[in-house]
């Protein structure tokens, strides 16, 4: 890339934007969520599997989970950036930050489609 | 100078002590406040918890008879799951009202000190009320 600015002031708005649209699809699956489980039939196991094997469900999950892991790395970096002022530090609690939310990421890719 | 300025002890720092009995914050502070300590605590331990909760549930039919019928009756496990869904609560009705305040929608003083209370109310009875379900 030619045009490409490495430094400046405008980076945090994409930041800033992408928490508020992930926000906005998690809060949407949410409410979906508690509306079936408030209308729908008792959980058992049968129910519990039906629902979480049918390919919409399994991509409307996985759309709330990579949601969640932009949102969460954007939270949680805000939290590392006003408390952590040592640099190696920082540094460290980010990277473990990432660690973890790719870990979630994979976990709940190898629960839904097992 | 007046005399008052004068004998107040300076530079005052802020402390937890301070933040929690000396000064009175304001409540749409608490409203921020709370909303970070919930993102922080949803992050971990609960997001962890309920990716586990949800293998075991969903991994076989003993798994989801362990959880339901076990795991989940314990009482820790029941405290445990309240506080999750007050930190869901009020991080999602917070949020909620931090993304009105974004489109400058409820800026002025009295209408976000009334949705503050508003979000302290409102994840509260979610919370009452799930409570109130399970126990």
């Amino acid at each position: 890339m030619v045009n490409r600015v490495v430094v400046g002031a405008h980076y945090g708005l994409g930041s800033w934007l992408a928490q508020r649209v992930t926000a906005a699809i998690m809060a949407v699956y949410s409410v979906i969520l508690v509306v079936m489980f408030m209308t729908g039939r008792p959980i058992n196991y049968g129910v519990w599997k039906d629902l979480f094997s049918q390919g919409w469900m399994r991509v409307a999950t996985l759309l709330f989970a990579v949601s969640l892991a932009w949102h969460a790395w954007v939270g949680v970096r805000d939290i590392v950036m006003d408390y952590a002022r040592h640099d190696g530090l920082r540094l460290g609690l980010e990277v473990i930050t990432l660690l973890v939310l790719a870990a979630y990421l994979g976990w709940t890719v190898q629960i839904l489609w097992r | 100078m007046s005399s008052v300025a004068a004998k107040k002890a300076r530079p005052k720092y802020l402390s937890l002590s301070a933040l929690l009995f000396e000064i009175r914050l304001p409540a749409p502070a608490w409203v921020s406040g709370l909303h970070r300590i919930s993102g922080a605590l949803l992050f971990f331990p609960f997001a962890a918890w309920l990716l586990y909760l949800l293998d075991s549930s969903l991994a076989s039919e003993q798994g989801f008879a362990r959880v339901h019928d076990h795991y989940l009756r314990m009482p820790v496990a029941k405290l445990a799951l309240i506080a999750f869904v007050w930190a869901y609560a009020h991080h999602f009705c917070a949020g909620l009202r931090f993304l009105f305040l974004d489109l400058n929608k409820g800026i002025e003083l009295a209408q976000a000190r009334t949705t503050a209370f508003v979000v302290f109310g409102a994840s509260l009875l979610i919370t009452l009320f799930f409570a109130w379900r399970i126990w």
